[in-house]
């Protein structure tokens, strides 16, 4: 669980990292304000398996695809990466193509995440493509 | 996640840290690898919650690096009995680990084993310090026995805690004053860290080990970091107190092999019913290979 940018609002990060540890996941949360070349280092280090980006800044069009960029670049194709916070419904579809697999706005139950994470694990146990790297089209909707 | 190359020590070894990562997970899913071996140069970091471990850690790690170290940290931390899911946030706390190539972190939950993860933590070490890094420091919060068998995997043992907190006496219950060669009291930038300190100097004395240095630093402020640092650098890996390291590392051995026995759970039945005494039981799981 990560906050790219320059963004202090860190409470959405915490409810998820909280939901997702009790839903039985080990999540490792970076803090605020790590750049896009941090994130990337931090996902490799811990060899992550999903990463999920909590925005609440507005630059959410610019980081998320240095993330994605970065994430390939290392070859970190098979990360599943999700987002989450205010990113207006106008510009999901680039981020989409960008393999950002699911974006969660405000009001999205914390189960919702959960059901996504296990949908996502059931595709790669199914051998079918959901990393950021992987040509898929597919999405959380 | 995927397959597994089957070069990824070879590729670990030349300095592929993604394969370097890749590896740890597979050792701590209980994975082997042959790692060539080598000494390595280990320092446990333990102590009560929020005295400021991992800020510590964090400029000694920069401190490190300007001296040409390579710094890999293992931070433990421990796994909801509950969900069997964890929130690791040590690292957030090291701020400058995330932007340096010679410092490398990991966190490890302790998935409610506590022979299991230290089990994984002798062939991590020696795959961290296989790959070059010369510096290994191992994190756990000071708070059980469980805790103190993973600091015990470490040569050497730095105790921090604070001012204002009284809980040097949960250290001493614990037993990890009798491990520790160094001890750091933090937060020197706030009132009544001397008084800290000097508590501790006093216990030290009553305990008659006149080894144990005492460091009074501020992870925040910066203070007494350099000495502290020396202090480690100088601290010899082998002392007094290998003998109880070496015990806790067979115990915490004992443990694993126990819980990983294939008529665990018949024997604790068998117990739970009545049926068998509990030294009837600890003959049946024995202490044998199988």
């Amino acid at each position: 669980m990560a906050k790219p940018g320059l963004d202090g609002h860190d409470r959405g990060a915490k409810v998820i990292a909280r939901a997702l540890r009790d839903g039985g996941h080990e999540v490792v949360y970076t803090g605020l304000r790590k750049t896009p070349e941090e994130i990337v280092r931090i996902v490799m280090d811990e060899d992550a398996a999903a990463l999920g980006l909590s925005t609440l800044s507005g630059a959410h069009d610019v980081l998320l695809p240095a993330i994605c960029e970065g994430l390939r670049r290392e070859g970190l194709t098979e990360v599943v990466v999700f987002a989450g916070g205010i990113i207006p419904s106008g510009d999901h579809e680039s981020l989409h193509e960008d393999g950002v697999r699911a974006i969660f706005g405000p009001g999205t139950r914390t189960t919702e995440i959960l059901d996504f994470l296990e949908a996502a694990r059931q595709r790669i146990e199914g051998g079918e493509p959901v990393g950021v790297g992987e040509n898929s089209g597919w999405r959380w909707e | 996640m995927g397959v597994i190359p089957a070069n990824l020590l070879d590729s670990a070894l030349t300095g592929n840290r993604r394969d370097l990562a890749r590896m740890l997970t597979v050792i701590e899913n209980g994975g082997a690898f042959d790692i060539p071996e080598q000494s390595s140069w280990t320092l446990g970091v333990t102590g009560p919650p929020g005295v400021g471990k991992s800020t510590l850690i964090g400029r000694l790690i920069s401190n490190w690096a300007d001296r040409g170290e390579r710094i890999a940290v293992l931070a433990v931390d421990p796994s909801s009995p509950r969900s069997g899911g964890a929130l690791l946030a040590d690292r957030m706390r090291m701020s400058t680990a995330d932007s340096n190539d010679s410092v490398f972190v990991r966190s490890l939950a302790t998935r409610n084993h506590p022979g299991g993860l230290v089990s994984c933590l002798s062939p991590m070490i020696d795959a961290l310090a296989a790959c070059g890094w010369s510096r290994i420091v191992i994190e756990t919060v000071g708070a059980g026995q469980a805790e103190i068998r993973v600091v015990a995997f470490a040569d050497r043992i730095l105790l921090v805690d604070g001012p204002d907190r009284g809980d040097i006496v949960q250290a001493e219950k614990a037993g990890i004053m009798e491990l520790a060669d160094i001890v750091a009291i933090n937060k020197s930038d706030l009132p009544n860290s001397q008084q800290a300190a000097d508590s501790v100097r006093s216990a030290l004395e009553v305990g008659g080990d006149s080894s144990v240095t005492v460091h009074l630093v501020s992870a925040h402020d910066g203070s007494g970091i350099i000495e502290l640092l020396d202090a480690i650098e100088s601290c010899p890996a082998s002392g007094a107190r290998d003998r109880l390291r070496v015990r806790e590392r067979l115990l915490s051995a004992w443990d694993s092999r126990l819980l990983a026995h294939p008529q665990l759970n018949e024997v604790i039945d068998a117990l739970e019913t009545g049926s068998i005494t509990l030294d009837e039981a600890v003959e049946i799981v024995g202490l044998s290979e199988d």
